[in-house]
């Protein structure tokens, strides 16, 4: 049997697990409860206003998270990655690890700690757990590129007369692009889509496009809740081209 | 004066990010039921998740139970799946690499909502009832990509002929095999382990959306429901103080091998 | 001093990283305008040499001066130099015409001159036409002549090249060897070049400056460096040669290879031992027995290309290498003579090794970061210092290092035409002379034993 024959079974895994399913959302979003083919789950998104303010209010998050999540992230993800600076492994350590702990657990734990500080929750408490969930995500990838990118570039343009905020401006944060955009896709993204989360920051005064998702699907509206995630995957499909670096998003992540 | 502006930047932002995790933990050690309010030091929340001396103790500690068995189970199957999906991508041709490599791509780049959704249209569309066993097979849906991403490497750096040597120095295709393809792939494949297991524990969307309606619960839909009530059980704040550091020292040792690896290469 | 046409002065320059002494007390001038090769093996401190001169690295002692002023103060961004990088540096979000236009966009000269400047020096380097495309999408030699560009354009004073060839493939490098040669010619500035290929510094070079070990060994023309060595480092690392155990018996008078030879140099002494070196293409072959001076049998004829390479066995024992447009067949025998002028004499740099060490009890000895056994040595006491000569012959190589007193690597070695000259380096950073008979391999990883009896040891000078 040749090796490549071994990618197979794989392969019909995906196919089922991956393709399948993402298949029936489709399928499922352009039908009625009785099987039928309609429009009306897309039109019904596009006429709910309550549908589509939350859509709205969630973009409008997404945006902000990720912006405070670059302002705040890039400086730090640039001082990990400066041996002058930094030397510490367990600093870097100690900033993917809220990657790895369960989302809702630690926003648990944010929300408990503001009411127990007296602090009401809403917007600004949901920005904020959110940056403090997502920071992280932001801050791996670019560090990883800037990690990861020649010494000789930055040396370079010394070299041909940068002082070193130029060199900073015109080197650095250009070629650390591919991280700062895989950074966004992986907060941008998961802040649009959480559930639960923004619920627990807001003591459910702020609900996010996840939540409306999950609820439709919960409450049995299978097809309203198809054509929402159909919506939600189209955005993905918008965003993920533009970046192009699919695998910073990989090495982002391990 | 550089330098320590950069570090109190650093600092600062780690303080902020882990003030939650330190308040629960701090609290942990009290048995106050409500959150914040410091009644004295005490290790008795301790002893109640290890004795299982609580109230709805019973659900708490099958929901831990089930949050391991099912990382263990999807992580042990990923593991499998993705080693021997990752030896057959890496003989694939440029093109049918491509192809697989963006369909491998798919359940890391999609929320979790987005494949928790999916796959319970596709329960549903197969009148497959909802458990156990589909909780078990998303899982292994989102876990094996990683186990993939953490073993292809290992087959790049890998000497393309050792396997040819081995078979020209007289061993089966079998033997050649577990004697010299796995134990080269074994780091990659221990990583991808660990990451397949530390996914399958953090997750709380797709065990949602596919554990169907039978009460199973995971630590995380635990949580969820637990917290929605109103209200933390108190011990999950032990609990989660010692996930924290099952954690932090799993990130720890994966880091440790990856520069040990890159030493040896 | 008339330092008015030096460019560049490196006095007394040392740097180490961590424990690692990288330069030892370097001392250099570089004229303006001229073409110099810092050339050496890896890890010699070439490199460190050309950061430290551009300024990315500090000298932690010394001072490097340019136009007799020090700029140690001065970060690399202010320094009229521009590099060519090794692997280009090339920005990768910039065209051509961009990274081209870097620097004199930061010194903000007005748009349409920098336009007439990277169009001519594009011109110079045989890239006009190019300067939309992406930088990624050129091939290795076109990077290469962009890199170079984009140096030139600022106008350097001195253009420094940090192995710049050393990416292409041997025919692209050939050609630009002669471009870079034509284009120093044209620009008239200082181009200092750092390469580990002997012939690329043969061929660009006005100076070569060749180091080994964070020193310079030697300072020179390219013929120079060729035809009268210093040492036996640089004699065996450019070009080829057979490197001989020698005596010099009196001026113009030496012996190897048990035969003596007139030669052309003075001033060693009598009866001094030397080394000698005689390159392949200078022994010649004769039928006149008269001419003759020695007699050899053909042991091996490989063809070159334009020459054919033989060894030859001398009627007395050795070995030589012998480079002759004709060949002559295996097995025959055959009449060779030297030139005296072909005959180049070193002094020998050591006789034996000689080691610190301190008395561990009267039968033990610690050196070179091991406890040796030695002969009863009365009158020295525990702790006493001592100075332990070890004859390079005595020296006991064994395969495995756990064999060894101490543990080390082979790290250069010479065939001298009967024997191995080795230098070991031992883990804890010592190096031990070996002469041996066994062949060994750069790299490999040895024990060292030394017999009691061949450790002669005497009272250290200093208190």
């Amino acid at each position: 049997m040749k090796r490549s024959h071994w990618s197979i079974p794989y392969v019909v895994f995906l196919t089922i697990f991956v393709v399948l399913p993402l298949v029936l959302v489709l399928v499922y979003a352009f039908q009625d409860g009785s099987g039928h083919f309609t429009f009306a789950n897309i039109t019904k998104f596009f006429t709910d206003s309550d549908a589509l303010s939350t859509f709205a209010v969630s973009i409008e998050v997404a945006i902000e998270n990720t912006l405070i999540c670059i302002l705040l992230g890039y400086p730090a993800a640039w001082i990990l990655a400066n041996k002058d600076l930094n030397r510490s492994a367990v600093t870097i350590i100690l900033f993917i690890m809220p990657m790895w702990i369960n989302a809702l657990m630690r926003t648990l734990a944010t929300a408990e700690l503001f009411n127990m500080l007296g602090i009401t929750l809403g917007k600004g408490t949901l920005l904020f757990g959110m940056v403090y969930d997502y920071l992280p995500f932001m801050i791996y990838p670019i560090y990883n590129v800037l990690n990861k990118m020649d010494k000789s570039y930055s040396e370079a343009a010394q070299d041909l007369g940068a002082k070193p905020w130029e060199v900073f401006w015109k080197v650095t944060v250009p070629l650390s692009m591919p991280g700062v955009s895989s950074g966004i896709l992986m907060v941008f993204m998961p802040t649009v889509s959480t559930f639960a989360i923004s619920e627990f920051l807001t003591n459910n005064k702020i609900k996010l496009f996840g939540t409306i998702i999950q609820e439709n699907i919960n409450s049995s509206m299978w097809n309203y809740g198809a054509a929402l995630a159909l919506i939600m995957l189209v955005i993905i499909g918008i965003s993920t081209l533009f970046t192009d670096e699919r695998k910073e998003v990989e090495g982002g992540l391990i | 004066m550089k330098k320590f502006l950069a570090q109190a930047y650093i600092y600062l932002l780690l303080v902020l990010l882990y003030a939650p995790l330190v308040f629960i933990a701090v609290f942990s050690f009290t048995e106050s039921r409500v959150l914040g309010n410091w009644t004295g030091f005490s290790t008795k929340l301790y002893a109640n998740l290890f004795t299982g001396d609580m109230q709805g103790s019973s659900s708490l500690i099958s929901a831990v139970e089930n949050t391991l068995l099912i990382a263990l189970i999807a992580a042990a199957f990923s593991t499998l799946l993705g080693t021997v999906a990752a030896v057959g991508i890496h003989n694939l041709s440029a093109r049918k690499k491509q192809a697989v490599t963006f369909l491998n791509n798919i359940p890391m780049i999609n929320p979790d909502i987005i494949t928790g959704v999916s796959l319970f249209l596709l329960f549903v569309f197969l009148h497959i009832s909802q458990g156990y066993a589909t909780v078990v097979l998303a899982h292994i849906t989102f876990c094996t990509p990683y186990v993939v991403l953490s073993v292809l490497p290992k087959l790049r750096q890998m000497n393309p002929n050792i396997y040819e040597a081995a078979v020209d120095l007289g061993a089966t295709p079998g033997q050649a095999m577990r004697k010299v393809l796995i134990p080269q792939l074994r780091p990659g494949m221990v990583s991808g382990f660990i990451l397949a297991f530390t996914m399958s524990l953090d997750d709380f969307a797709v065990t949602f959306f596919t554990r169907g309606t039978i009460g199973l619960d995971t630590l995380s839909t635990y949580i969820y429901t637990d917290a929605r009530k109103g209200g933390l059980t108190p011990e999950l704040r032990p609990l989660m103080t010692l996930i924290f550091l099952i954690i932090l020292v799993l990130l720890v040792v994966i880091n440790v091998r990856q520069a040990k690896m890159k030493k040896t290469v | 001093m008339a330092s008015s046409d030096h460019i560049i002065d490196l006095k007394h320059v040392s740097k180490r990283f961590g424990d690692k002494v990288v330069l030892d007390d370097i001392n250099l001038y570089i004229r303006k305008g001229e073409f110099v090769t810092l050339l050496g093996p890896s890890g010699c401190g070439k490199t460190t040499t050309l950061r430290m001169i551009s300024g990315f690295l500090a000298p932690d002692e010394g001072e490097i001066l340019l136009d007799g002023k020090d700029i140690s103060g001065i970060p690399p961004y202010k320094r009229p130099f521009n590099t060519v990088f090794q692997r280009y540096a090339l920005f990768p979000h910039l065209d051509v015409y961009d990274n081209i236009a870097f620097g004199l966009k930061l010194q903000k000269v007005p748009e349409d001159e920098i336009s007439a400047r990277v169009r001519k020096v594009l011109k110079l380097v045989s890239m006009t036409d190019y300067e939309d495309r992406d930088v990624e999408s050129l091939s290795g030699g076109q990077q290469q002549r962009v890199a170079i560009a984009r140096a030139l354009v600022n106008r350097p004073q001195i253009l420094l090249l940090d192995e710049p060839l050393a990416a292409l493939d041997l025919k692209m490098r050939k050609d630009m060897q002669i471009e870079l040669k034509e284009m120093h010619r044209e620009l008239g500035i200082t181009f200092i070049y750092v390469t580990h290929d002997q012939e690329e510094a043969l061929t660009l070079s006005d100076t070569i400056v060749v180091m080994n070990e964070g020193k310079i060994q030697q300072i020179g023309t390219p013929t120079d460096i060729y035809n009268e060595p210093v040492n036996c480092f640089v004699a065996d690392f450019i070009g080829e040669s057979n490197i001989l155990k020698g005596r010099m018996l009196r001026d113009r008078r030496v012996a190897f290879i048990k035969h003596e030879f007139d030669c052309v140099d003075e001033g060693f002494g009598e009866d001094v031992p030397v080394d000698v070196v005689v390159r392949p293409e200078d022994i010649y072959f004769t039928t006149d027995p008269a001419k003759c001076q020695f007699k050899a049998t053909v042991n091996s004829c490989i063809f070159k290309g334009v020459h054919y390479e033989m060894w030859v066995d001398t009627d007395t024992g050795y070995e030589l290498m012998i480079q002759n447009y004709d060949p002559y067949p295996v097995g025959s025998e055959v009449m060779l003579y030297i030139d005296p002028d072909d005959i180049q004499v070193m002094h020998k740099e050591r006789i034996r090794n000689v080691f610190e060490g301190t008395m561990v009890d009267e039968n033990h000895v610690e050196m070179i970061g091991g406890v040796f056994e030695c002969l009863p040595q009365a009158g020295l006491a525990a702790g006493d210092h001592v100075r332990v000569e070890v004859r390079f012959e005595k020296v006991d190589l064994q395969d495995h290092q756990e064999d060894g007193v101490v543990a080390g690597e082979v790290h250069f070695l010479l065939y001298k035409g009967d024997h191995y000259h080795l230098t070991i380096l031992t883990e804890d950073g010592f190096h031990i002379w070996v002469d041996t008979n066994d062949i060994w391999d750069k790299g490999d990883l040895v024990g060292v034993n030394i017999a009691p009896e061949d450790l002669k040891i005497s009272r250290s000078d200093e208190a």
